[in-house]
């Protein structure tokens, strides 16, 4: 049971990697799909060790990624 | 997400302006990286942000302040100090940060920098170090390193570099501090200290420009240079911070390195004038027809 | 609205130009400035330094001009009316943060007591060889108000015009000293601040969310909010929009600069601020400003001792030039005659618009004192024959 999730806003991505690099759970990677710009933004690959702690959404430059924690009593098993 | 009872938002977007995003930052430039860090360490206070004021200069940098949900001034190049301490002493109840570049705040108003942490303005200076002038197209800066390449230093650059965190604390700020933009967490904790400080409080950031640093001096992505960051940081708190200076290769010392209690300007200003300072409440209208002693 | 009595020295005085500048500011209700110390100026912030606290306010001597000009913006921003006093070396360093305050329509006033140049010059002897800066010195179009005093009654009076005009048409305006009239001293009466009219800020008249910190109305003028009203304005020293935003576009620079223009040229009327004498049937007239006004009024009466039919034209507001008034005299004498302290500035503006329809004849002078009676008297006569 995941503790959280991310939301990307694929539009603004442009591709740097950090959130990929970063990832204390190494829950996320590039994909091969591009976004209008060109880019490749992040999606999720384990979406179950994902703990919501935004280290990602820190490292975005692009204000384009953020993690949350699901509420405590209520976790929910789907990733965003 | 199918069944969400709670709200999915990034506070940061609350400090936004949402119609000037995206930013016209480079991939990988670490300037947005700051931001965050910024956003949330500001989130964090008990702070007014209709009376939170955002100062920068020209370059890179100096774009952060149109991209902040806040009252925003875009000044000249390197002026943004002397913009800032004029805001903050014509109206004191405003929390006044200057955010701004390297070339912005150390050449070309680096005069301004030094005067202010002697004045001890009540300011938050927020410099991001990418050791390079990035908006004019990769010129050499007062804060490039070692023999680095630039469009100006075409056989490798032969100034020595400034350290900043060594000038300001000699001239005199409360608070002095270093990271790089892969320290975000660090960075919100230290900036939320010095939000709650007063007097000049200084921080600066080294961030990636892969556009022109890395590239041009052969480092890799904006990626290899927050790896790099992550390797070559040493903190040390509270160190001297003649130990701070910068070397191509070498370890980077990070941390808060002064922390120390000072005057303001305007405190001490009234502590001086004393008797001489007069309160000067705000009168209506009536109040100013009437007049009362025009012979006084 | 009318001053606020607690700031307002009302009575006689017996101080000098400078002195009364700083008085004129207090009036008009600038309680802060900032500045760098330069002769022969500085006399304006010693008073101001020690005035502006009595009343809540502050000077602030900053590090440099470039500073001073632009702290003074971030107290405009900040709600306050300010300025900042200079002489022209330290003037020539302000002209990035004139254009500055130009497109982002900030009010203020920049004093600037002309001394000789260019350089260092003449620290302590006048001129008047910043006329043309004041009105181009800043790079890109702009239009700039300019007042020139020729009493320290004037540099009182004409300061609180400074900030009315400033304030009525959100610019900077440039108050065009010089070293005779700044030093000098004579009576100086300072009204009942009942008696003093202030125009007061053009403030948001539309709450947060509606309002736009550009957008201008029929007279052109936008309305201003400052830091902490919640209003979260955006000032840019880049093109804009209405906003404040930045618009790097041919249309968003044209509608930006020709609004900016507009304002200032609609008001071409009601900025022709002159004093005249027996202009009416005049074979010459005298064109001058600030202190060689008064060397000029001694030429003309000399003139007129000899018989001669001569005018006095005495610009109070230099810039915008008050053109129409220059085209309608121009057909109606055989002359007009500038003498400045200059090597011929202003003439230029006098020529460009007496379009050829008279003679006009330059009385340059390089500066370092005024000119002589004589050598304007002479340029008279040469002009009645």
């Amino acid at each position: 049971m995941p503790k959280g999730s991310v939301a990307i806003t694929t539009e603004r991505c442009k591709g740097c990697g950090f959130c990929v690099e970063f990832c204390p759970t190494h829950g996320l990677e590039l994909s091969s799909a591009f976004n209008a710009k060109g880019y490749h933004p992040p999606h999720m690959i384990s979406a179950e060790k994902c703990s919501g702690c935004n280290l990602c959404g820190m490292y975005c430059p692009d204000f384009a990624i953020f993690g949350y924690k699901y509420p405590a009593n209520k976790a929910k098993g789907e990733a965003a | 997400m199918s069944t969400t009872d709670f709200v999915v938002h990034n506070p940061v977007e609350d400090l936004l302006r949402q119609d000037r995003v995206p930013t016209i930052w480079c991939p990988g430039c670490g300037i947005g990286t700051t931001v965050n860090s910024f956003a949330h360490a500001l989130l964090g206070q008990d702070i007014d942000l209709s009376k939170t004021a955002i100062v920068s200069g020209i370059g890179c940098s100096g774009r952060v302040s149109g991209y902040m949900n806040l009252d925003s001034f875009h000044t000249t190049h390197g002026r943004a100090i002397p913009f800032a301490t004029g805001l903050k002493l014509a109206n004191p109840e405003l929390t006044v940060i200057v955010y701004s570049g390297d070339g912005d705040l150390t050449s070309i108003g680096g005069n301004h920098l030094i005067h202010a942490a002697r004045r001890n303005i009540d300011l938050m200076v927020v410099c991001v170090n990418n050791m390079i002038y990035a908006m004019t197209g990769g010129q050499a800066a007062a804060t490039t390193p070692g023999s680095s390449m630039s469009t100006t230093t075409p056989y490798g650059a032969f100034e020595p570099e400034l350290n900043m965190p060594q000038l300001v604390d000699a001239a005199g700020a409360c608070f002095v501090a270093r990271w790089t933009s892969f320290h975000v967490m660090q960075l919100e904790r230290t900036m939320a200290k010095a939000l709650k400080k007063k007097g000049l409080r200084f921080i600066e950031i080294l961030s990636p420009c892969p556009t022109y640093f890395q590239r041009k001096n052969n480092l890799g992505d904006a990626l290899t240079a927050m790896v790099d960051y992550k390797k070559r940081s040493k903190i040390k708190h509270g160190c001297h911070t003649w130990e701070t200076a910068l070397e191509p290769g070498g370890d980077i010392i990070v941390g808060e390195f002064v922390d120390r209690e000072r005057e303001d300007y305007l405190t001490r200003m009234r502590r001086q004038l004393g008797s001489h300072y007069s309160e000067f409440p705000e009168q209506t209208e009536e109040e100013i027809s009437e007049g009362a002693c025009s012979e006084c | 609205m009318h001053a606020d009595q607690r700031c307002v020295l009302t009575g006689t005085h017996f101080i000098n130009g400078d002195a009364a500048c700083c008085e004129g500011a207090l009036s008009a209700g600038a309680r802060f400035a900032a500045g760098y110390p330069i002769t022969p100026s500085t006399e304006i912030v010693e008073r101001f330094s020690a005035r502006a606290p009595q009343v809540g306010g502050l000077f602030i001597q900053m590090e440099d001009e470039l500073a001073s000009s632009i702290a003074l913006q971030g107290m405009v921003w900040a709600g306050q009316k300010s300025f900042t006093v200079t002489s022209g070396p330290g003037y020539s360093l302000m002209m990035e943060h004139i254009g500055y305050a130009a497109i982002t329509e900030t009010p203020c006033v920049f004093v600037d007591v002309q001394r000789g140049g260019p350089s260092t010059g003449l620290p302590t002897l006048p001129a008047q060889g910043d006329m043309m800066q004041a009105r181009w010195g800043s790079h890109g179009d702009y239009l700039t108000i300019a007042l020139t005093p020729n009493s320290p009654q004037e540099c009182y009076s004409l300061t609180i015009k400074a900030f009315n005009l400033a304030e009525q048409f959100r610019v900077p305006v440039m108050f065009m000293m010089d070293e005779c009239v700044g030093h000098m001293t004579e009576k100086v009466v300072i009204p009942k601040a009942e008696e003093i009219e202030i125009y007061p800020r053009r403030l948001a008249s539309k709450p947060p969310g509606e309002f736009n910190l550009f957008e201008a109305g029929e007279d052109l003028v936008p309305e201003m909010a400052h830091a902490g009203e919640g209003y979260k304005v955006y000032v840019t020293g880049l093109t804009h929009d209405k906003r404040g935003y930045p618009v790097l576009n041919p249309k968003a620079q044209h509608e930006l600069v020709t609004r900016q223009f507009e304002k200032i040229r609609r008001a071409a009327d009601e900025l022709t601020i002159v004093e005249t004498e027996e202009i009416e049937g005049a074979d010459v007239v005298v064109v001058s400003y600030g202190i060689t006004s008064r060397v000029a009024q001694r030429a003309i009466q000399m003139a007129r001792d000899k018989g001669l039919k001569v005018g006095k034209l005495r610009l109070i507001c230099v810039w915008p030039f008050p053109e129409k008034l220059i085209r309608e005299l121009a057909p109606k004498v055989k002359a007009l005659v500038m003498p400045e302290l200059n090597m011929g500035q202003m003439v230029l503006e006098l020529e460009r618009c007496a379009g050829g329809k008279c003679q006009v004849i330059s009385v340059p002078h390089a500066g370092g004192t005024v000119h002589k009676p004589a050598d304007i008297l002479a340029a008279i006569e040469r002009g009645a024959r």
